[in-house]
């Protein structure tokens, strides 16, 4: 069938700048470019970028610049391009409309309409570079009193906690969705900013149990690569019922990602899909999860955080209630903007509700039901700087999960083509050649200065509203301000209108 | 929690422990310790509903169990041998990896979910979505004969390993009733004693006649059943079976576009 669908990006080449050396072509893994014998020039096929900026990245010469392609449809406000192309895609092969990335919609992005507080006069605003700052957080649930010896040592027996350097965790990203190089990249950043990376539910490689300390185990619905060794060597491990990108729907990581190393991994046979179903059929109520939430402190003998993870839906409030009640030491929460190696976009860009919201309630019942101490907070899905990670904590968060930052850093520029497999990025891709373009020495470096300028701007902001401690802020909403924003989404996010 | 005493039988020691009333954790801590130290046959007298039996064992034991025990029975279990003298409850020898449980009654719902070793036997019937998710591996493959019947959605999700449903409980003129048999199935195979009809399987089944090798995976397998329970294996062997398998490793291949 021809295709009606225009051509999303075109491809603009200078030939006077263009040296013919074909490193275009290499780089491009979803063959756009090729060279003209006949005319010895390189051409492009646009109808194939899909907007990477690979090649542009390392042409040599900067001859190439990729522009969106700016055919004008006649305005509607309705029927907006994406809308009439979707029609157009399944019209021609009646398909569910499969993407990569978090939700890119319009919908309001609460940080935005969120501002910090600063010190003024009355009292003295601090100065990270010069005073003792305290970002160290600890992960795991905390008793409601402790009690001391006569030497003043602690008798209470605490459950097991988790430190963090950095309140800035490496979201969960399988083997298969992403590359070993990728994973490796994380586990080494992790380590060195003593924080922590997460495997995703893909399995852990054996190469990388050697990062066992600043790892996190999922366990989900598909089990993959779910064995004793693999509880062994985690420091977290998380039990993943939902995903901001997808709530309430299964995962299938499609058969060409399957491959030999990926199967060991998962251990399932090579080229099989792997089907994530959509619930944990060991788990259809909260007495269920404490089920599997204590089958796994059994199988870690109550020596590590037990996590579960679920996406940001209407209920999340009570549902956390329960979660928190099943035994769980640590929950996260995954907003609607949560990102994933593939999802039906109907999906991704239409159910859950915001983190920020989502935060917001979950904290507020959890301390009207005064066991707010008892778990912590983790939130994911759409932290995009530090300025979100300081309003997060102040929301109420004890730590963030960073993955399409993470990412980015690594160099992904948001093509959204992760579901294809095809990542020139070397990013969600499990092709051997592509995934050596990320080069862990490389990767990790870039993840942890990104950590590092990121807990630097977090305690700047800290000393200006005059605190030295993360702990001080964490849950502090009188730091908080809303702009531009309704009584009622005021009163769930539980801030105050800027100048009141 | 009484040792009621040590047994010697020939070079090794029996434990045998009364847990009636004793905490679920109290036990498996004990179980723990025993393991620990290289005890390898313990019996567990009066077991009311404990869960989590043998999991985390540092060592493979040999637990004998007469009672009722709990929930995810073997869950994770990694080489242990578990007989039960009695029904076992949900989530029998839930995500095993390897070892052997023997159930001298009725197992519950998702019996040996998403199981990756290891070998499950029930004499009696089983409930929902049993062999649900199981998976292989080169040499791992796990294992699960069921004497009687079972609810529906079993082998669900399927993806590798060997259910076999004998239906022994079946007089002749009763059939086999459970329906979405092998929904989802993208791997592995089922034996089934008896036969089913098209409505009652999940439309990614297909059924088959026994080959070679298919007879050779389920002697071995009847006969180590029948060996459990008294059973006299050619007997089950005669009767007619049937082989459900999955008709295409990806189920879901051509749902999506980009
Ligand atoms: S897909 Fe990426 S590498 Fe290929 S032409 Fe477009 S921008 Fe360049
Ligand atoms: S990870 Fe790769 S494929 Fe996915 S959005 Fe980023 S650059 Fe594109």
């Amino acid at each position: 069938m021809k295709t009606y669908l225009p051509p999303k990006f075109l491809v603009e080449r200078d030939m006077d700048r263009c040296i013919r050396c074909k490193v275009c072509i290499n780089q491009c893994s979803f063959d756009t470019h090729y060279y003209d014998e006949e005319d010895d020039q390189i051409q492009s096929i646009i109808g194939n970028c899909v907007g990477c900026h690979r090649c542009m990245t390392f042409c040599p010469t900067q001859a190439i610049t990729i522009k969106k392609n700016q055919h004008q449809y006649r305005d509607n406000y309705n029927w907006r391009p994406e809308i009439i192309e979707d029609i157009i895609k399944q019209a021609e092969t009646g398909g569910v409309i499969l993407t990569g990335m978090g939700d890119d919609k319009g919908q309001t992005i609460y940080w935005d309409h969120l501002v910090l507080n600063a010190s003024q006069v009355t009292n003295p605003s601090i100065d990270p570079l010069r005073e003792p700052m305290e970002l160290t957080t600890y992960l795991g649930s905390k008793p409601d009193k402790i009690e001391l010896d006569g030497e003043r040592n602690l008798k209470t027996l605490l459950p097991p906690q988790v430190k963090l350097d950095v309140p800035i965790m490496f979201a969960g990203m399988s083997y298969g969705a992403v590359s070993l190089q990728v994973q490796e990249s994380l586990a080494r950043a992790a380590t060195e900013a003593g924080t922590l990376w997460d495997t995703g539910e893909g399995g852990l490689h054996p190469s990388l149990y050697k990062y066992k300390n600043n790892t996190t185990v999922q366990v989900a619905s598909g089990r993959f690569g779910v064995h004793p060794k693999y509880l062994d060597v985690a420091r977290v491990v998380e039990i993943k019922i939902g995903q901001g990108a997808k709530p309430g729907i299964g995962g299938h990581l499609p058969g060409e990602k399957v491959s030999a190393e990926v199967s060991s991994t998962r251990m399932i046979p090579m080229g099989t899909d792997a089907l994530s179903p959509a619930p944990q059929h060991d788990i259809y109520s909260i007495e269920d999860l404490s089920q599997l939430v204590y089958a796994l402190k059994e199988a870690v003998n109550y020596s590590k955080p037990i996590s579960v993870k679920i996406a940001a839906v209407n209920n999340s409030a009570a549902i956390a209630v329960g979660m928190v009640k099943a035994g769980a030491d640590i929950i996260v929460l995954d907003g609607l903007r949560g990102a994933t190696g593939a999802a039906p976009k109907i999906i991704r860009d239409n159910v859950g509700i915001p983190i920020e919201m989502a935060l917001a309630s979950v904290d507020s019942r959890l301390r009207k039901e005064g066991i707010r101490n008892h778990a912590s907070l983790v939130i994911s899905g759409g932290i995009r700087n530090s300025g979100d990670v300081a309003k997060a904590i102040a929301l109420g968060a004890d730590a963030v999960y960073i993955g399409t930052a993470a990412l980015i850093a690594l160099g992904c520029r948001l093509c959204q083509q992760c579901h294809t497999g095809k990542c020139a990025w070397g990013i969600c891709t499990t092709d051997p050649l592509l995934s050596k373009r990320i080069n862990p020495d490389i990767g990790s470096r870039r993840l942890v200065n990104l950590l590092h300028a990121w807990s630097i701007e977090l305690q700047e902001m800290m000393g200006g509203m005059g605190i030295n401690a993360l702990e001080s802020l964490r849950g502090n909403r009188l730091q908080l301000r809303g702009i531009g924003l309704t009584d009622s989404e005021l009163a769930v996010l539980g801030v105050r209108m800027a100048g009141d | 929690m009484e040792q009621l005493l040590t047994v010697k039988k020939g070079n090794s020691r029996t434990t045998k422990i009364d847990v009636e009333g004793v905490y679920y954790r109290d036990l498996n801590a004990q179980l723990r310790e025993l393991s620990s130290k290289g005890i390898q046959n313990v019996q567990l007298l009066n077991v009311y509903g404990q869960r989590y039996i043998g999991t985390n064992l540092s060592q493979p034991m040999e637990i004998e169990i007469s009672g009722t025990p709990g929930n995810d029975l073997g869950f994770l279990m990694n080489g242990s041998k578990i007989t039960v003298y009695g029904n076992a409850q949900d989530g029998c020898g839930n995500t095993m990896d390897d070892g052997n449980i023997v159930i001298h009654g009725h197992a519950g719902d998702i019996l040996g979910m998403s199981a990756r070793g290891g070998k499950i036997f029930v004499r009696d019937d089983v409930g929902y979505r049993a062999g649900i998710h199981m998976k292989e591996y080169q040499d791992k493959k796990p294992i699960i004969v069921i004497g009687g019947t079972t609810q529906d959605f079993v082998g669900e999700y399927m993806g590798g390993g060997i259910l076999i449903i004998l239906g022994l409980n079946l007089s002749e003129e009763k059939t086999y009733r459970a329906k979405f048999v092998g929904t989802g199935m993208h791997g592995g195979v089922i034996y089934l004693r008896g036969k089913v009809e098209q409505y009652q399987l999940g439309k990614e089944v297909g059924i088959a006649e026994l080959e070679e090798k298919d007879y050779r995976v389920l002697h071995d397998n009847v006969n180590e059943f029948a060996s459990y329970f008294n059973l006299e294996p050619n007997k089950i062997l005669e009767h007619q079976f049937i082989k459900l398998f999955p008709r295409w490793l990806r189920p879901y291949g051509r749902l999506y576009t980009y």
